[in-house]
């Protein structure tokens, strides 16, 4: 099976050599962690401890009535100091549990295994394993999996696709885990494919991860309903419209989600932390992540707790370089700027990327020339120099009128324009007054 | 050269004097039969107002405010800009009591300019400070401070504001009709309105924030201390967040708080911007005396 | 690291193309065609593009009010355009007037670099083809009248005076052949002779991805075909041959390689850069074959840009995953 190349897209240079070899090791056991009760798409958490309480690995912290939630675990055992707003990546402050190391690392008695193989499970109980476990997806979107996989009863899915695509540069914990843990990888599909049940398993890499291709590819000749899709180069590849029609060409339709055309969509790292969560009953309290770019002194691929500090993870890969000037949470082309690294890792850090002076530019602010470069590029196949327009100036209507909406801001207008206008950043904040006036 | 015959004038004339009668005789049915009902009241007040469009009054231009007014949907006193005058003209076309109007001025609330206050981080984006205010929180480390990225200044209808080399606006007071709409462009709610002939203290700063938190983040904010409340032989000044607050309508200008504050947070209006030359006019209409 | 970090949206990667690099890759693009003038005309060519681009790059300069005069090199390209446009012989002021003209009126006047709507070097050759009409088409002492252009059989003209001329032009044409079109050995404006020139230079801009199959494709493909349909045939008795004697001949490859796809004045959506060449097509064979002037390019393509921002209103893309309604 080909995957077909979707229309647009752009070719950032990769610098995945840079991680792709190194494997993903245990990060230094942190002595304080900053665990914040939201951390995926949906309803905050609220803290199940207090302060003064001793906590264990693996123990939940924080849970909530609300479907669309995961819960949260303790990631170290310690004692909680502090429950308190703390800084998040999103820039905003949340609600945090604080927890003080007491350096014994010793497991909750809550994590234990079923007992049971996946074969004897029924789809419901391997379901509420997941949600229990607090299992979002590690793509970077961090949306509750269990929610994805509880499509509504009307939609016929046909389709699991396990996203391996990692089509963002300098990250490669996806292709780690898929070269160090394929049958982790193919187990967690499995579960999830019987909980759907659905046939079709499809696993999409993309074609410059080959050896990452072969792994999985081997692993699933032993499965009947399980392929490997070798994917184009091509960012965004791992954006779930644009994987889903390069894998069986079909569209999502506007404004919908993959399971309107019979898909359901998650990534490698998801589907590894279910299968450690059935086989193991452990829940999501560490995750891959790469910790990359010039910036940084000693590139890594670490497993670390969630709740670490930024700032630690970068001490361990022994620091950034003296020109170094943007730290990203996430890749280069989605993720997020950092203004300060007292921030936790959260179970949707795919990466910490450091960029150097030389790296990022200050580029003066320039007319539009009209040169539709944008509009070659976008994927969704919309007009980003009218939309960013309409954005610069705030006329939400001009902005609806040309689908705003629809922008699922990859950013790739912005990477190729040459009068380097911040359209995404226009884009989005335009969609976010779309938004709140259709709120009203 | 060729002689012009009478016939061909003639011909030319009762044509273009028929179509003309013609068109006129139908425009006129037109205008009786389709008249739209238009109250005369509307451009009586659109006549009295000053035409400057600045949206101040809430509406898109000064037609849409008269016929608001006349509606009943509208304060008579929505005019700013206009001033008293405008008002007792709107009353009397309206036959109504006259409402008392203040004229107003635009004030920065703040002082951290681009040395003394501290930044954050350094942005790299959309120049403008509704934007940047919604990238990490904004850069300044106090989240009340002006950005300096000039939304103001754009906004300006009577171009009476104009950037600072310092990053903070500047504002011409003769130029300032008081109408309001930079206040309601700044996304932080810096700009607020005071009476127009206003010349005593006011405490150029905007931050709700704990006083540790503003000392940190700027040298000249105020910390929330009361030194000045204690000070005030007239009690003009109140605390509201954290923050003093002068009433205009007490304040004697005795100058008693500006000597306790020691964050210097409290100036005399025009002492900030003393040395401010006069921002070139850029005035479409004359406005009405 | 001791400075602040910087803080910006997402993307944080640019492509290293800036405005002035486009602007490069244009005038190494233009490299060819100008190479191909001075070869074919001789150094007074030369002497010519040097003052255009001079002229354009020192108005921008002085109404930019900075010293700076290469600034962001669209000066200089709109410069290279509009004297590669010019006859052979024209005076020297032609040129420095004409590139004064068009970053004045046609670019700054509309705001400066992406912002005008009519593209800026063929309104310097418009307003230069109506105040100085006779210089324009070379009808001066040392050069003979480019008789190639002057093959439009004006119908219309019942006058045995007027009808003379394209019937003379005719024969011109005729015993031009279409190798020497391809190589660019006739008479015409400097930059518009030689097609290898012109297809070499537009390779360049197609590799770097400035310029799209759509707005060339589009204009050629529509004076082939209104060639070979309207034409009658009468180059080489050949109904094939006539189409491409009209592409070849005049200002149709310059213009629709470098003038319509200048992006600030074409649509940015797909189909409407389609929609736009075949457009510029159309127009400049009525105005060749039915017009007054013998040539239709420049005109067919400032009509074009004016009605650019409708043809973008009207061809936005389908978006990914429209639901039919």
């Amino acid at each position: 099976m080909k995957a077909k190349a979707f229309k647009g897209g752009v070719h950032p240079e990769g610098h995945k050599e840079v991680t792709q070899r190194l494997s993903i090791v245990g990060s230094k056991l942190p002595e304080r962690v900053v665990i914040p009760m939201q951390q995926h798409i949906g309803a905050p958490c609220e803290p199940l401890v207090e302060v003064g309480d001793e906590v264990k690995v693996g123990q939940k912290i924080g849970d909530t009535e609300a479907f669309v939630s995961a819960p949260i675990h303790a990631s170290i055992s310690g004692k909680v100091t502090a429950i308190e707003p703390y800084n998040h990546p999103t820039g905003a402050k949340v609600k945090s549990v604080i927890i003080e190391a007491d350096g014994n690392d010793e497991w909750s008695q809550e994590v234990k295994p079923p007992g049971k193989s996946v074969e004897e499970m029924e789809p419901k109980e391997i379901l509420n394993i997941i949600r229990e476990a607090g299992i979002v997806g590690m793509g970077g979107a961090a949306f509750p999996a269990h929610v994805k996989l509880s499509p509504p009863p009307e939609k016929m899915i046909d389709t699991l696709i396990l996203n391996g695509a990692e089509c963002e540069p300098h990250l490669t914990a996806d292709h780690r885990t898929m070269i160090e843990d394929p049958e982790g990888v193919v187990f967690g599909l499995k579960a999830m494919m019987k909980v759907l049940g659905v046939e079709n398993g499809i696993i999409g890499i993309e074609e410059n991860k080959p050896d990452a291709i072969k792994t999985m590819q081997e692993m699933a000749e032993k499965e009947s309903n399980i392929i490997v899709v070798p994917l184009p180069t091509m960012y965004p590849q791992g954006a779930e419209k644009m994987l889903i029609e390069a894998i069986n060409g079909r569209q999502v339709p506007s404004g919908g989600l993959p399971m309107d055309v019979g898909v359901v969509n998650q990534n490698v790292g998801t589907s590894r932390a279910i299968a450690q969560a059935i086989r193991e009953g452990k829940p999501l309290i560490e995750r891959p992540l790469t910790v990359t770019g010039a910036g940084i002194n000693t590139p890594a691929n670490l497993m670390v707790r969630v709740g670490t500090i930024v700032e630690e993870i970068i001490e361990q890969c022994n620091g950034m370089r003296d020109d170094a000037c943007k730290v990203i949470i996430g890749g280069p082309m989605m993720g997020m700027a950092q203004p300060e690294l007292d921030i936790p890792a959260l179970k949707g850090t795919s990466g910490i990327l450091v960029l150097t002076e030389s790296e990022i530019s200050y580029s003066e602010i320039n007319s539009c020339i009209r040169c539709a470069k944008c509009v070659d590029v976008c994927p969704i196949n919309l007009i980003p120099s009218f939309l960013g327009r309409a954005g610069e100036k705030g006329q939400v209507e001009v902005a609806e009128e040309y689908h705003a909406l629809d922008c699922i801001e990859c950013g790739c207008c912005t990477y190729v324009c040459p009068a380097s206008r911040p359209l995404t950043q226009w884009i989005k904040i335009i969609k976010a007054e779309i938004m709140a006036q259709k709120k009203q | 050269m060729e002689e012009i015959k009478v016939e061909v004038l003639l011909q030319a004339a009762l044509a273009l004097g028929g179509l003309g009668a013609i068109f006129g005789i139908l425009l006129s049915v037109a205008a009786r039969v389709f008249a739209v009902e238009v109250d005369e009241r509307v451009e009586q007040i659109s006549e009295v107002l000053p035409g400057a469009n600045c949206g101040a009054c809430g509406y898109a231009g000064c037609n849409n405010f008269a016929e608001a007014v006349c509606s009943g949907n509208a304060d008579v006193g929505g005019c700013i800009p206009g001033g008293k005058d405008t008002v007792s003209e709107i009353c009397q076309i309206l036959g109504k009591e006259g409402v008392e109007s203040v004229p107003k001025k635009a004030v920065v609330f703040c002082d951290g300019d681009r040395q003394t206050a501290v930044e954050r981080f350094v942005y790299d984006g959309s120049p403008s400070c509704k934007h940047a205010d919604k990238m990490g929180g904004g850069f300044k480390a106090c989240a009340y401070g002006c950005l300096g990225l000039g939304d103001c200044v754009e906004a300006c209808p009577f171009g009476a504001m104009k950037m600072g080399d310092n990053g903070l606006p500047l504002i011409d007071e003769e130029a300032c009709e008081g109408c309001g709409v930079c206040a309601n462009y700044c996304p932080r709610g810096i700009i607020g309105m005071i009476p127009r002939d206003y010349r005593n203290k006011l405490v150029m700063c905007n931050s709700r924030d704990r006083g540790k938190s503003v000392v940190k983040a700027c040298p000249v904010g105020c910390n929330g201390c009361k030194a000045c409340t204690k000070a005030c032989p007239q009690e003009a000044i109140t605390m509201e967040d954290n923050l003093a607050v002068i009433d205009v309508d007490k304040c004697d200008g005795c100058g008693e708080c500006v000597a306790k504050c020691k964050q210097g947070a409290i100036k005399a209006l025009g002492e900030q911007h003393a040395a401010v030359e006069k921002l070139p006019r850029l005035k479409l209409r004359k406005l009405r005396k | 690291m001791n400075s602040k970090l910087v803080v910006s949206s997402s993307p944080h990667l640019r492509t290293p193309e800036t405005i002035t690099s486009i602007m490069i890759d244009v005038i190494i693009a233009l490299f060819p065609v100008a190479l191909a003038s001075v070869l074919i005309f001789g150094y007074y060519a030369l002497v010519t593009i040097v003052v255009g681009v001079l002229a354009a790059m020192v108005t921008e300069a002085v109404l930019k009010m900075k010293t700076d005069i290469m600034s962001d090199g669209s000066a200089a390209v709109t410069g290279l355009l509009l004297a590669l446009t010019l006859p052979p012989n024209a005076p020297l002021w032609i040129p420095a007037v004409g590139s004064a003209c068009a970053i004045l009126i046609a670019k700054h006047f509309f705001g400066g670099v992406g912002n005008n709507i009519f593209n800026p070097a063929l309104v310097g050759r418009a307003i230069l083809v109506m105040s100085w009409g006779t210089l324009m088409v070379g009808g001066s002492d040392f050069w003979p009248v480019p008789g190639v252009l002057n093959f439009s059989r004006n119908v219309a003209g019942a006058d045995v005076e007027t009808a003379a001329t394209p019937l003379e032009a005719e024969i011109v044409a005729m015993g031009t052949g279409w190798q020497e079109l391809l190589v660019g050995n006739v008479t015409g404006s400097l930059g518009e002779t030689s097609a290898i020139a012109i297809l070499i230079g537009a390779f360049w801009l197609f590799y770097k991805g400035h310029i799209d199959w759509r707005i060339p494709g589009g204009y050629i493909g529509t004076v082939f075909i209104l060639g070979m349909l309207l034409g009658d045939g009468f180059y080489m008795d050949s109904v094939l041959m006539t189409g491409v004697f009209h592409v070849l001949a005049g200002g149709v490859m310059l213009g629709a390689f470098f003038m319509a796809t200048d992006m600030v004045t074409s649509p940015v959506t797909p189909l409407g850069r389609l929609l736009f060449g075949v457009g510029c097509g159309v127009i400049t064979m009525i105005i060749r074959l039915y017009g007054a002037y013998p040539e239709g390019v420049t005109f067919a393509i400032l009509l074009m840009n004016a009605v650019t921002p409708i043809i973008d209103r009207y061809t936005v893309p389908k978006k990914f995953g429209e639901v039919k309604s």
